[in-house]
């Protein structure tokens, strides 16, 4: 059963024509988004900056309740 | 407010923005098309044809070009989240979290799948399995849409939830009440026909196309029919639900209401703009007055859609600033002062628990609830800074209506030449349908500005705005991921319609049996 299913989609991705061009943008963004932009650019700040809840939600008190 | 960064909230806002609208590109084809894809795919089935079955699978490739290159694009939506909305994403808590996390399950298991199935099977699978996985596949992607549009209009209408005051975080108290709200019910179904509505365009637009350079007439013929046909009976659904959106808006949302109107001065009688020019009138009273230099008006029927009685009151902008008491509206004055005294309660609140004082903390939170529904109205003093950008509203609202009837009225002149069997002859109508593809994009953001600039300075209905939603960060790394993504979606924007190009017409140079 699982070489069958193995087979279904080994046998679809080599009859692809234009499928193979999209697999290969796909890769190219998946790459730019998660091993370039998440990691460099898009960190967590509440999961990077504070090690428990009980920190993350007090400093958004803070920052929610300071109306100076 | 001076304790904000602006700019930062601003390149935040327009990050997001920019990210949502070209995200909002791709996922409405895919919504509409993978029904369409569906319909001719059932036809072929039970005709046995061939021309379906090459019918099916020449849009199947444009919708796997589209989901291709649109896939994940949401994710970025959701990086953002972390970090440029750190606060916002803390406050909503798991209202926002568990709907998306039902998405990405979905989204994964059921489109995954039977997509593979649907772009495989072809002689590999029986033709009922692999119908079925088409279907599966329409409703699959369909769902996915339900999650994210429920997470968004609980952030119009928030429901179901309590504000836990000790961890900071909105709490889910009745799953259903937030799936079922009538605000989501409703935009998840007028945003789904209006994509079925663009798809539909699509189908008929390139279909036309093939009409006016006279190859594959049957071939585009039969596909018209299919896309007119679900684009008709889409643009009726559309509107309808549209008209539902727009009672509820008025309900939840009067100050985005008034702004789609440009209504300043409310009005029992209310008549609708149908068209309009606006122009700017700042008076001392009333900085951000903008009137009409021109406009043609239906009576009554602004009341009408709005409380589904033609002599019913309207408010207008200046009825929310300065409230109503004829009328039992509360000013944006008073909700500035309920949302102070909240936002100050919050603190003591706080700040008494942790000088173990149990009595001050137990009654500045009776203070902090009693006030708690107009808490983001506290970070405001002048109440003009919470009108949104009125023509912007109103004339996006304009567009998307308008364009909507366009569609409904190609939709039918289509079907109609369909049935004279003379729509090669009909260039014109050609000609219209093409350029309606564009269009039909203009429209979907169109509609997604009503809905978003329409409810600023809000990130959730009088709990949260912009300015305290986001994250503290430099402003300048914020410049730089604006720039990447910009140039990022521009590259696959381009990518898909040069691909889709080259499919279409490769397809129109085979010779019709």
């Amino acid at each position: 059963m699982i070489k069958r299913i193995l087979n279904f989609y080994i046998d679809g991705f080599k009859s692809m024509t234009i499928g193979k061009r999209l697999w290969l943008i796909i890769f190219i963004k998946l790459f730019i988004m998660f091993a370039i932009l998440k990691i460099f650019f898009f960190p967590n700040i509440l999961q990077s900056n504070f090690s428990t809840d009980e920190e993350r939600g007090n400093h958004v008190i803070e920052q929610i309740t300071n109306i100076k | 407010m001076e304790n904000f960064d602006l700019a930062l909230v601003d390149w935040s806002r327009a990050q997001f923005a920019l990210t949502a609208m070209y995200h909002w590109i791709f996922v409405p084809l895919t919504l509409g098309t993978s029904f369409i894809i569906a319909i001719m795919m059932s036809i072929y089935v039970k005709t046995g044809e061939e021309i379906w079955k090459r019918i099916t699978k020449f849009w199947l490739t444009l919708f796997g070009i589209n989901f291709a290159i649109g896939v994940a694009t949401g994710i970025i939506l959701e990086f953002q989240f972390g970090t440029n909305w750190s606060n916002y994403s803390w406050f909503v808590g798991d209202i926002f979290g568990a709907p998306l996390a039902i998405e990405g399950i979905l989204a994964f298991f059921l489109e995954s799948t039977f997509i593979a199935i649907l772009f495989f099977g072809w002689g590999r699978v029986s033709k009922k399995f692999h119908l079925v996985s088409a279907w599966l596949v329409a409703i699959g992607s369909n769902l996915s849409a339900l999650w994210i549009l429920v997470a968004n209009a609980w952030m119009q209408a928030p429901v179901g939830m309590t504000f836990n005051p000790d961890t900071a975080r909105n709490e889910m108290v009745n799953f259903w009440d937030i799936i079922l709200s009538p605000t989501a019910v409703n935009k998840f179904l007028h945003t789904i026909t209006s994509a079925y509505v663009l798809s539909a365009i699509f189908v008929v637009g390139v279909s036309a196309w093939f009409l006016l350079k006279n190859r594959r007439v049957i071939f585009a013929k039969k596909s018209m029919l299919v896309g007119a046909t679900f684009g008709l009976l889409g643009a009726l659904f559309m509107l309808m639900t549209g008209d539902e959106s727009a009672r509820q808006v008025f309900k939840d949302q009067p100050m985005k209401f008034a702004s789609m109107e440009g209504l300043y001065d409310g009005e029992a009688n209310a008549p609708l703009v149908v068209i309009g020019f606006m122009q700017k009138a700042p008076t001392k009273a009333n900085p951000k007055m903008v009137d009409f230099a021109f406009k043609i008006e239906v009576p009554n029927l602004l009341s009408y859609m709005a409380a589904l009685n033609p002599n019913a009151f309207v408010p207008g902008i200046n009825d929310l600033v300065n409230g109503n008491e004829e009328h039992g509206i509360v000013s944006y004055y008073e909700k500035i002062k309920q949302g102070k005294i909240a936002i100050t309660a919050l603190r003591s609140y706080k700040d008494a628990k942790k000088l173990g004082n149990e009595a001050v903390a137990a009654a500045e939170l009776v203070k902090f609830r009693d006030n708690y529904k107009y808490f983001g109205f506290g970070y405001y003093n002048d109440p003009h800074n919470l009108i949104p950008n009125v023509p912007l509203v109103f004339y996006a609202f304009h567009t998307m209506v308008g364009l909507g009837m366009l569609f409904l009225l190609i939709f039918i002149l289509v079907l109609f030449y369909l049935f004279k069997k003379n729509i090669v002859k009909a260039r014109w109508l050609n000609y219209i349908a093409l350029w309606a593809i564009p269009l039909a994009y203009i429209a979907q953001q169109a509609g997604w500005m009503v809905a978003e600039f329409g409810r600023q300075p809000w990130v959730v209905q009088d709990l949260m705005t912009t300015l305290s939603a986001v994250s503290n960060i430099n402003h300048q790394s914020v410049i730089t991921t604006f720039v990447i993504f910009a140039i990022t979606f521009t590259l696959l924007l381009i990518a898909e319609i040069k691909i889709m190009l080259t499919q279409i017409v490769t397809e129109s140079k085979i010779k019709e049996d």
